[in-house]
């Protein structure tokens, strides 16, 4: 094991990160399997149904497991129907471009204190640039559909998306206000010393609006207008079958996970013990690691869950004046209250 | 050698697409083209560790402006041939603009190769210098005049583009969600006594909606 | 708008009421029935596929008095009689289409000799195109095959009758 290691450490570094690029892919595309299946049984279990238990069980505990393998399965052999009034060659590549935004974020993520796979300083930047990159896949399969309600679906998705991002990017001015950098490890590191140092509690207010346009800018329920069943049936993926609707899919999911991820970072002190500095370092709960990233992530996996159980779907007009006039004013006021804050030496910042 | 092998791939596609915004007959291909232009000249900045720019670059300009390009492009539904009507008698000032940029171009050159360091002063910084807080200090300190200026020049384009496109227009009723959020049951339903079929039997009171937007 | 509702929309206490409720929900006791192994409990006058019976001693009970063909509200009940060997009115056809029927049981209703019936059979499929024309033999197979059930449910709904 010891020769195995210093082995690894003697390989070049483009070789371990190809590796580590390889592992976060592939576990990032079997855990959006298994979050479908999640969000399918937690939605069954908020209406009082036991969600999808045919597929398979694990020892007889978890029915339904395979649930994932069998959609995943089941779309591959369908055919993939291109209409023939469309734009054939972006209707084809606008599935990719909606993934590779969500798939590439994570370059950046801190997974764990020792494990970044591209540590470069202005990664808050990165992964908000990409985030914003992802909306042109749904726009373009919009157009290139050519139907009026997958347009409809997809000059939705742009406005939803292009308003949501400045009420996010303010949100998070207030972190790196409060962090200091813009590297996402050495914001969490800025949150050491426990839950109190967390950035939620003193950005509360932009830990919300985090939250909110996290749920928007990923267009899921109660912001996704682009889909709309009930008025557009679906929006932007009415026409694409199989595969490449697999891929939305994929890239839908992906992008939850990867909020979820970024809100455990930016506001809940990412890999960080919340038992830090009541137990030692070196105790199983006091440490740092993945394990608490992990948590935190699938807490907030959850809530995009509970939202969609919970909540009906925001009119088209309620949403846009939900982020230009309620949550760009929370943030602004918010930023310059932290102005205050930090220039009066108030709370976290008098260290 | 690796690296130059890369700025020459990215410099291709670079020139590639943005002949494609000026070649494309479709605006829509055309935007594209310019989105794919902004992603390259950004991996050419990411080359000379201009990290900040390049993401600035590809945040502002693919993530917001282009993303509105499209929505207004497609919006649209322009008709191309219409707008190709006057290209050959406005030929002569496409060609004026671009005799004058290759003129600037070559006069770059030249004074490069007479012994003129037109960049004077600029050293490149190691990697350990964050550009993010070296244009940070620069901007706040030495630019900070320069830099208030452009700030207000951008609020003014704000507020001119709201005043021109929030005028009110007579016969409109749009809604205001504002009030529609605030009502309360008792705006909007009256308990009237005495109405109804049950009314004498059960004294039940009838409710009457009041119809109507606030 | 007041303060009061001002303070309320800010807090969300009303999204977070919503939230409540399903995260409540969450813990409940499930209502799902798994359906091949477990079902509900069924109505002896389910109204399922049809039948037509027969008497104890084995002749048919339809008279070929065709009130269930006239009181069928979707038509879907085509019915030809002739005179049997023996002397009595028999039906030679009698079809049911059973995309056309839309299960009200009237024909049942109709029926003065009880011979055509809705049995609580429901889990029924059709693989080729025809198969859902119900024939005489067919409906007098099911009669036979479910003749035990049939006289049960019909036992048990007599006292309603």
């Amino acid at each position: 094991m010891a020769d195995l290691l210093a082995h690894w450490d003697s390989l070049p570094t483009y070789l371990q990160s190809t590796f580590w690029i390889l592992v976060v892919t592939v576990v990032l595309i079997l855990s959006v399997a298994f979050t479908t299946l999640w969000e399918r049984k937690v939605i069954g279990w908020m209406q009082l149904r036991k969600g999808p238990n045919r597929v398979g069980s694990l020892f007889g505990l978890v029915p339904g497991i395979f649930q994932p393998f069998a959609d995943v399965i089941k779309l591959l052999l369908k055919e993939v129907v291109i209409p023939s009034a469309s734009n054939k060659w972006l209707f084809r590549i606008a599935p990719a471009i909606t993934l590779v935004p969500a798939f590439a974020a994570w370059a950046v993520m801190p997974l764990d204190p020792a494990l970044v796979i591209a540590d470069i300083d202005a990664g808050l930047l990165y992964v908000l640039s990409l985030t914003s990159v992802g909306v042109y896949g749904v726009i373009l399969a919009g157009w290139a559909t050519n139907s009026k309600y997958a347009f409809l679906g997809a000059m939705r998705s742009a406005a939803q998306v292009v308003a949501y991002e400045i009420a996010m990017g303010f949100a998070l001015v207030g972190v790196v206000m409060a962090a200091g950098t813009l590297n996402l490890g050495d914001i969490i590191r800025a949150q050491e010393g426990g839950v109190s140092n967390w950035f939620f509690l003193w950005l509360f207010p932009l830990f919300v609006v985090y939250l909110i346009a996290g749920v928007a800018e990923t267009n899921r329920a109660p912001f996704d207008v682009a889909e709309g069943e009930s008025e557009i049936v679906a929006g932007f993926h009415v026409e694409y079958s199989g595969i490449a609707f697999a891929l939305f899919f994929l890239a839908e999911y992906a992008n939850m996970i990867l909020i979820s991820a970024l809100t455990a970072v930016f506001f809940l002190g990412g890999w960080l013990s919340p038992f830090e500095g009541l137990l030692g370092a070196d105790s199983a709960l006091g440490a740092p690691g993945f394990h608490w990233l992990f948590l935190k992530l699938f807490f907030f996996l959850t809530c995009f869950m509970w939202y969609r159980a919970t909540f009906p779907r925001y009119r088209y007009d309620q949403i846009m004046r939900l982020g230009w006039k309620i949550l760009i004013p929370v943030t602004l006021v918010w930023i310059a209250v932290e102005g205050l804050l930090v220039y009066f030496q108030v709370g976290p910042w008098s260290r | 050698m690796f690296v130059q092998v890369l700025f020459y791939a990215f410099s291709a596609v670079l020139i590639a697409s943005a002949l494609g915004v000026i070649v494309a007959r479709n605006p829509v291909y055309s935007a594209l083209s310019l989105v794919l232009a902004f992603f390259t000249s950004a991996a050419l900045w990411l080359l000379i560790e201009a990290e900040f720019l390049a993401i600035v670059l590809v945040l502002v300009y693919v993530g917001a402006v282009m993303v509105l390009f499209l929505f207004v492009v497609m919006m649209l539904d322009l008709n191309t041939t219409s707008l190709r009507q006057g290209f050959a008698r406005y030929a002569w000032l496409g060609w004026l603009t671009a005799l004058a940029v290759i003129v600037q171009m070559v006069g770059v050159f030249w004074f490069r190769g007479l012994g003129i360091d037109a960049t004077q002063g600029a050293v490149a910084r190691s990697a350990e210098v964050s550009n993010t807080r070296e244009l940070g200090e620069v901007l706040y300190t030495q630019y900070v005049y320069p830099f208030e200026l452009a700030s207000v020049v951008l609020l003014v384009a704000i507020v001119a583009a709201i005043t021109l496109t929030m005028r009110r227009r007579p016969g409109l009723k749009p809604q205001d969600v504002a009030k529609q959020v605030a009502v309360r049951r008792e705006d909007r339903v009256r308990l009237v006594k005495g109405l109804g079929p049950k009314a004498k039997s059960s004294g039940e009171s009838a409710a009457s909606a009041e119809e109507g937007q606030s | 708008m007041n303060v009061q509702s001002v303070i309320k929309t800010f807090l969300l206490t009303e999204l977070l009421t919503g939230l409540s409720v399903t995260a409540r929900t969450l813990f409940r006791k499930k209502v799902t029935i798994n359906y091949p192994e477990e079902r509900t409990p069924q109505s002896p006058r389910f109204r399922g596929l049809h039948a037509l019976r027969r008497y104890a001693n084995g002749e048919e009970r339809c008279i070929a008095c065709k009130l269930c063909e006239a009181v069928c509200p979707a038509l879907a009940i085509t019915i030809e009689s002739d005179v049997a060997d023996d002397g009595t009115r028999r039906t030679t056809r009698y079809d049911i289409d059973l995309f056309k029927c839309i299960y009200c049981g009237f024909c049942e209703e109709a029926c003065p000799v009880d011979a055509i019936v809705e049995t609580r059979i429901h889990e029924y499929h059709m693989e080729n195109r025809g198969e859902n024309i119900m024939t005489k033999d067919k409906l007098l197979a099911v009669g036979e095959r479910y003749a035990s059930l049939i006289d049960a449910d019909k036992a048990a709904d007599a006292r309603y009758r």
